[in-house]
């Protein structure tokens, strides 16, 4: 299941020369440029971990295109996303996000049905990933 | 009817074009005309230049190769020039198409390496990632060497340092400054850096006939100019001061410029009951310049 979300969603994946592209529009934006890696790729999983800090004051796309080779290196079975900060005042929120890496396989979600009051179903998704590190882990 | 594509064999190209194409003449002509003296690092800029463009022609005739390294040393002695023409070097290679931006990111040991353990590999990628896509420049350089203390910081420094060098070579051009014997003591030390460096380039200090001309070129650029007897005293000066302690070529020239100006500022004050002019303003007298303390010794 190829998990979609940000931009260019709508969109096979981009390739590195198209990333650089997206990055040197940031730049030129004055927006900081970050990475994000997580093996949640649920939607509403907001907690993605830092790849380092996030890069102000670069010129050039290269500087983020090595950060992004070596996060693929050591998380090549995480989602990725590429994100750009506009800490212009009033703004000073995420001006883009995209997926930038995904792991080979994806296991996408599986439903959980939680039995309430008068036997009224719930519904849940919850990531095949999160649940299987779980079920290593405990 | 398509447009014929003459094949890369019987391609006839026009490398006074290409030339006038890139303006780097013109970079190469400001190098002249704003730096005085300095002969063998024009000598090999200009072939650099050369280099890149045959190298550029190459790849239109469709002869691939690896770009040339261009990483470089500069040495020489304080205030010969090697910052100021590190700032040139990467217009002309920006000019040239080997970058793809006309900056320079002028950093010192205290940059790359960290104070304690993790610190260092952070901070020298963080600089790296600025510097990509033009020029870093490492201002003595051979600070980040410390050969008596095994476990110093800056060895983790140099070896990032190294392997960008080699494997993001499009991406980077870093130009290693300093005095040319701890240098050559760094290089000796550290042969991964030294045999990745391709281009040594020696600044030799200015002679007296020299420092009078950028002297001169300084004035011009601060709308400033000497009197005539401001002449030779400026020559006096220069003459004398060669022989005293840290003497710093060109940059001990703006110091004492910048004192002249400070003692012409006075006087004119001292008399401001008298209304002056543009000349007056502009005009360094031999008096301004004789009252320095180098005269005195
Ligand atoms: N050949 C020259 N012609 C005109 N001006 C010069 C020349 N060389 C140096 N200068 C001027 O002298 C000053 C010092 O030069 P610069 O900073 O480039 O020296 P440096 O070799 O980097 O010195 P340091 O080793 O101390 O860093 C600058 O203001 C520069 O413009
Ligand atoms: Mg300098």
């Amino acid at each position: 299941m190829k998990i979609t979300q940000g931009q260019f969603s709508f969109l096979p994946d981009l390739t590195d020369a198209e990333i650089k592209l997206q990055v040197q529009y940031a730049l030129n934006n004055g927006w900081a440029v970050a990475l994000e890696f997580t093996n949640d790729p649920h939607p509403r999983n907001s907690y993605w971990a830092m790849w380092g800090h996030p890069m102000f004051d670069l010129a050039d796309p290269a500087g983020v295109m090595m950060e992004l080779d070596a996060c693929r290196k050591a998380h090549a079975d995480c989602y990725i996303r590429l994100l750009a900060f506009d800490n212009v005042k009033g703004w000073e929120s995420i001006r883009m996000s995209f997926i930038v890496n995904r792991p080979a396989q994806e296991f996408g979600f599986e439903l959980i049905r939680q039995e309430g009051e008068g036997r009224q179903i719930h519904y849940t998704l919850r990531s095949v990933t999160t649940a299987a590190i779980a079920a290593r882990q405990f | 009817m398509s447009e014929m594509i003459t094949a890369p064999e019987e391609m006839l190209i026009d490398l006074e074009e290409m030339y006038q194409h890139s303006c780097i003449g013109e970079t190469i002509a400001a190098l002249d005309r704003d730096m005085v003296g300095l002969v063998p690092v024009k000598t090999r800029i200009r072939e650099i230049a050369a280099l890149l463009l045959v190298e550029a022609a190459r790849r239109k005739l469709g002869l691939q190769a690896e770009p040339p390294s261009l990483h470089m040393s500069f040495t020489g002695n304080p205030g010969t020039g090697k910052t100021s023409v590190g700032q040139r070097i990467a217009d002309m290679l920006h000019r040239l198409g080997y970058i793809r931006r006309n900056h320079v990111v002028v950093v010192t040991r205290d940059d790359l390496v960290g104070q304690y353990i993790g610190h260092t590999a952070p901070k020298t990628k963080e600089i790296l990632k600025k510097a990509m896509g033009g020029v870093l420049f490492i201002d003595e350089a051979y600070y980040l060497y410390r050969p008596e203390n095994e476990r110093d910081y800056g060895q983790e420094a140099i070896e990032i340092l190294l392997q960008v060098m080699e494997d993001k070579r499009d991406d980077l051009v870093v130009v290693l400054a300093g005095y040319k014997d701890r240098m050559d003591t760094f290089f000796s030390s550290n042969p991964g850096m030294a045999s990745r460096v391709a281009h040594h380039i020696d600044f030799p200090d200015y002679n007296a006939g020299e420092l009078f001309e950028i002297a001169g070129l300084m004035l011009q650029k601060m709308h400033y100019h000497l009197a005539s007897e401001a002449e030779l005293a400026l020559r006096d000066y220069i003459a004398l001061r060669m022989q005293q302690p840290r003497f710093s070529n060109a940059r001990s020239i703006r110091n004492a410029l910048d004192r002249a100006r400070l003692r012409q500022a006075n006087r004119l004050f001292s008399q401001r009951a008298t209304k002056i002019d543009r000349h007056d303003v502009s005009l360094i007298t031999e008096s301004d310049i004789r009252a320095s303390r180098v005269f005195q010794a």
